[in-house]
């Protein structure tokens, strides 16, 4: 009989710790040794000594985080290859979410658990589809763990924005996005939509979308906003931290249509709270459908929460036999509440 | 309904007017009929549906949905419609087609109480999570997506280049999904008319009297009436109906019962100014406040809060129609037409003689009482114009007052100002060194001035709650209003009419700005030994010494 999860992925102040191997998954502090799901702030942070993630995932921690601080040694680990670390089998599959986000595969003495970091289980175009993997244990994210959440398709949302800009064909549309992923997957959409016009970027988006071309992504023209007058934004497409979309930086734009690419605009109140104009619904997580048919795919008789609506989702796994866990995991979803913050 | 969805949807997020009527334009361009009139309709409340209730809903999301988890997002989301709406689960198998918007106004005009959970339930299994908001919010009669009337009128004159007022002739003519309307607005057919229809006629309107401007007028040539501080409204009764016009062309008449109760037999339009009147006297402002904005009106609202319309102008009467007369003639025609009918809850506003400019300046500065805002002028040979010439009618408001106050809050504007921290909470210092929040102020500054006050809030900002910043309490703005009022549902005690910022006291500082006993003093309706007159004017309260002019 394979140990149970418990005796071997143990919750430390630090985040996960796998004890054989020694190696913590997306710690919240500095550690020795961590293994890095993805290059986003809540889940990589700076200081380690050793880092084991993908190339993309390593290249965007580094670019983001600066030379030297995103580990002392970095050891980078492609989709499907499996590293043995003290009789633990570690192996990255593409998680669906960013460039370079994997789940960690990690198999002990015939038990196989999942950490699956953040994931997208619906196919983008800016990196490797998500892929199940049948396991004894899961452990998810529940940003979106709720039954109000269901992502509409992407490419909608894309035409709600295309026919604005036809109905205010003078005003700049100023889209508020994450810096990495969701920036870089709007441009994809965009351009996938047949939007070959210039698209505008503000100053802290392009070097995350740098690092995506120079993994052989093309996103068309675009062109910096920070310097451009008025008059060549009149009606054009400017994508923005969430911060900036409101703010001083915004009165360059003329007479802008404020959107935002959240999957939290699904809820009416959170976007009239944030007074925007035009909400669009495009998440980089899981729905509350994806959530629960990918539990159901893994198979896995047990789930671990790691952070967001935990309590919905528990209660759906346990309507179905499947024992849940809530980790209470502190500092995750940041990431995403940084788009209610203000900055 | 995908395209009515997206359209509320856009209408929902959208505060600016402009952009609204663009909104607006785009929907008249592309739907076809009979949806594009019935989507006007549904919108501006012109046709509304309350065949389903909350419970009705609530019961269907329960037959297919899990009750702990619909709890907590109902409990997340905070609305029955779109909790709903996002929580309804697809259903297996393939789906329905979605239903058009005209299908879904048809089936409900006609569809048994008994078949309703029914034929909703299968319209929310055919439909996206947006349309499913959209048609629960359609049949539970609760758009609220603030579009008037007038608005989508003046949306079809925008795109089909007719003068709005064409439109407004035709309106009562025709009804939702206004076909008829589409036909001649596209130039098939006649313009519909309904002969007699208690329609809106824009107002005339008066330009802000700039002191310097008197020299070159000839007071001869100029009638003056005091300016009333209530709500400008055309009543137009005919044999077709009555209703009460606001300013803007929406109609207000279920908000007053009273008044269209008074307009029984006549028929005339008439403009004038709706005011809470008791016992003769003219009560402030904020009394006429509480009857506005309502749908339907209590008993002991009527009963503690009775309005009445002082008569300015005369437009029609009968059918024949004044507005080419000048002034005095139509003033004369007036006159005879309130002695022959003396209607109930109405009066004439009384011309206020004067001999010079002088004399009229001080008359206007002995006016202080709370319903009076000012003095307006009008050129006795002038006709009635629709919209706001500059020359025939002036208004010439008394001076405001002033306070010095403390800035305490800081919000973001919306639209343009939404990068600017441009509404502001100020407060005023009571007895215990306390300072307490007396009022919000959004304009009175110029561009630059909006510029340095949002860079010092930024620079002083001690505390943040969401959009709102609190300030360190070290800037004095001096506050223009018009008038203060007691007020028990605020915690200063205290209600401003219409508080704007005057100027930034950069040179005063904080501790020295005015106490709350001082604005107290100023309040119209504290208990005082003089009553009002019956015209409401006094003239035995001096400004305060602080006071600039």
């Amino acid at each position: 009989m394979p140990p149970h999860p418990e005796t071997w992925l143990k919750v430390t102040p630090a985040g996960l710790w796998c004890e054989p191997a020694n190696l913590h998954i997306d710690p919240a502090r500095a550690v020795p040794r961590a293994v890095i799901t993805h290059a986003h702030s809540d889940h990589a942070r700076p200081g380690h000594g050793a880092v084991l993630a993908t190339p993309e995932t390593l290249a965007l921690m580094t670019r983001r985080l600066g030379e030297g601080r995103a580990g002392e040694v970095q050891q980078a680990l492609r989709y499907g290859e499996t590293l043995d670390v003290n009789g633990v089998r570690v192996t990255l599959r593409p998680a669906g979410h960013v460039l370079g986000s994997a789940q960690v595969v990690l198999e002990w003495q015939g038990a196989r658990a999942v950490v699956s970091g953040d994931y997208t289980p619906r196919p983008q175009p800016t990196c490797a589809p998500f892929e199940p993997v049948a396991c004894d244990l899961f452990v998810t994210e529940a940003t979106f763990a709720l039954p109000v959440f269901r992502h509409p398709p992407a490419e909608g949302e894309i035409a709600r924005l295309l026919a604005s800009l036809r109905v205010f064909p003078d005003r700049t549309h100023v889209v508020g996005v994450y810096a990495l992923g969701k920036a870089q997957r709007l441009l994809a959409l965009l351009r996938a939509a047949g939007y070959d016009a210039p698209i505008w970027l503000h100053g802290a988006l392009a070097p995350m979308t740098e690092v995506y071309e120079s993994f052989g992504q093309d996103f068309g023209d675009l062109r910096p906003a920070t310097v451009a007058n008025k008059d060549a934004l009149r009606g054009a497409i400017v994508l923005a931290p969430p911060g900036a979309i409101q703010d001083r930086w915004a009165r360059r734009l003329n007479d802008p249509v404020v959107a935002l690419a959240s999957g939290w605009m699904r809820v009416r109140q959170r976007a009239k709270s944030r007074g925007v104009e035009l909400p669009l619904v495009i998440s980089d997580h899981a729905d509350w459908d994806e959530l629960n048919a990918t539990i159901d795919a893994v198979g896995a008789p047990e789930v671990w929460v790691t952070h967001g609506r935990e309590e919905a989702l528990i209660h759906a796994c346990a309507q179905r036999g499947v024992r849940g866990r809530a980790l209470h995991l502190i500092g995750r979803g940041e990431e995403d509440e940084a788009t209610e913050a203000e900055t | 309904m995908r395209a009515f969805a997206d359209l509320l949807e856009r209408l929902v997020f959208t505060p600016a007017r402009g952009a609204k009527l663009a909104l607006l334009r785009d929907w008249i361009a592309t739907q076809p009929d009979p949806d594009r009139g019935i989507g006007l309709a549904a919108i501006t409340g012109e046709l509304s549906f309350s065949a389903a209730k909350p419970g009705l809903i609530r019961a269907l999301a329960a037959e297919r949905t899990d009750p702990v988890l619909f709890a907590w997002s109902y409990d997340y989301v905070g609305d029955l419609a779109e909790t709903v709406s996002l929580i309804w689960p697809a259903r297996a198998g393939g789906k329905a087609a979605a239903p058009s918007l005209a299908e879904v106004a048809e089936t409900l005009a006609t569809a048994s109480k008994a078949d309703l959970p029914r034929i909703v339930a299968g319209w929310l299994d055919a439909l996206d999570a947006s349309s499913r908001l959209a048609l629960l919010k359609l049949i539970t009669g609760g758009l609220r997506v603030g579009v008037s009337a007038r608005l989508a009128k003046v949306a079809l004159a925008d795109h089909f280049g007719r003068p709005v007022d064409a439109i407004e002739e035709a309106w009562p003519a025709v009804d939702p999904p206004y076909l008829p309307l589409f036909r001649w607005l596209e130039g098939a057919a006649p313009q519909p008319r309904a002969i007699d229809a208690p329609v809106f006629r824009p107002l005339m309107l008066a330009t802000p009297l700039e002191e310097g401007e008197l020299a070159a007028l000839d007071p001869a040539a100029y009638r003056a009436e005091w300016k009333w501080d209530g709500i400008r409204v055309q009543l137009v009764a005919t044999r077709l109906g009555r209703k009460i016009w606001s300013r803007g062309g929406e109609e207000i008449s279920s908000a007053f019962p009273e008044i269209t109760e008074a307009m029984a037999g006549l028929h005339a339009v008439l403009d004038g100014e709706l005011l809470v009147v008791r016992d003769g006297a003219v009560a402030p402002f904020a009394d006429l406040q509480q009857r506005l904005n309502r749908k339907a009106v209590g008993p002991k609202l009527l009963r503690d809060h009775p309005c009445a319309v002082r008569l300015y102008d005369l437009l029609f009467e009968g059918e024949e129609d004044l507005r080419g007369l000048p002034f005095d003639a139509r003033r004369a025609r007036l006159e005879a037409w309130y002695a022959r009918h003396r209607p109930l809850r109405m009066d004439l506003s009384p011309l206020v003689p004067f001999a010079s400019w002088e004399e009229l300046a001080r008359l206007r500065e002995g006016a202080r009482a709370a319903a009076i805002e000012g003095l307006m002028l009008k050129r006795a040979d002038s006709p009635y114009v629709a919209g706001r010439p500059k020359g025939p009618w002036f208004k010439w408001k008394r001076d405001p007052l002033t306070i010095d106050a403390v800035l305490m809050y800081a919000q973001r504007g919306h639209g343009k100002r939404s990068s600017f921290y441009s509404d502001y909470t100020f407060g005023l210092w009571r007895a215990d060194g306390e300072l307490v929040p007396v009022g919000k102020a959004y304009f009175g500054f110029t561009d630059q001035e909006l510029a340095w006050l949002d860079r010092w809030i930024r620079n002083n900002t001690v505390n943040r709650f969401g959009p709102v910043r609190e300030v360190e309490k070290a800037l004095v703005l001096e506050i223009a209003f018009d008038a203060a009022q007691l007020s028990s549902r605020h915690k200063s005690g205290v209600a401003l009419r219409f508080p704007r910022i005057s100027r930034i006291r950069t040179d005063k500082p904080a501790g020295e700005a005015d106490r709350l006993e001082t604005l107290l003093a100023l309040a119209e309706n504290r208990p005082r030994e003089a009553p009002l007159t019956a015209s409401g004017t006094r003239g035995a309260v001096p400004p305060p010494a602080e006071r600039e002019v």
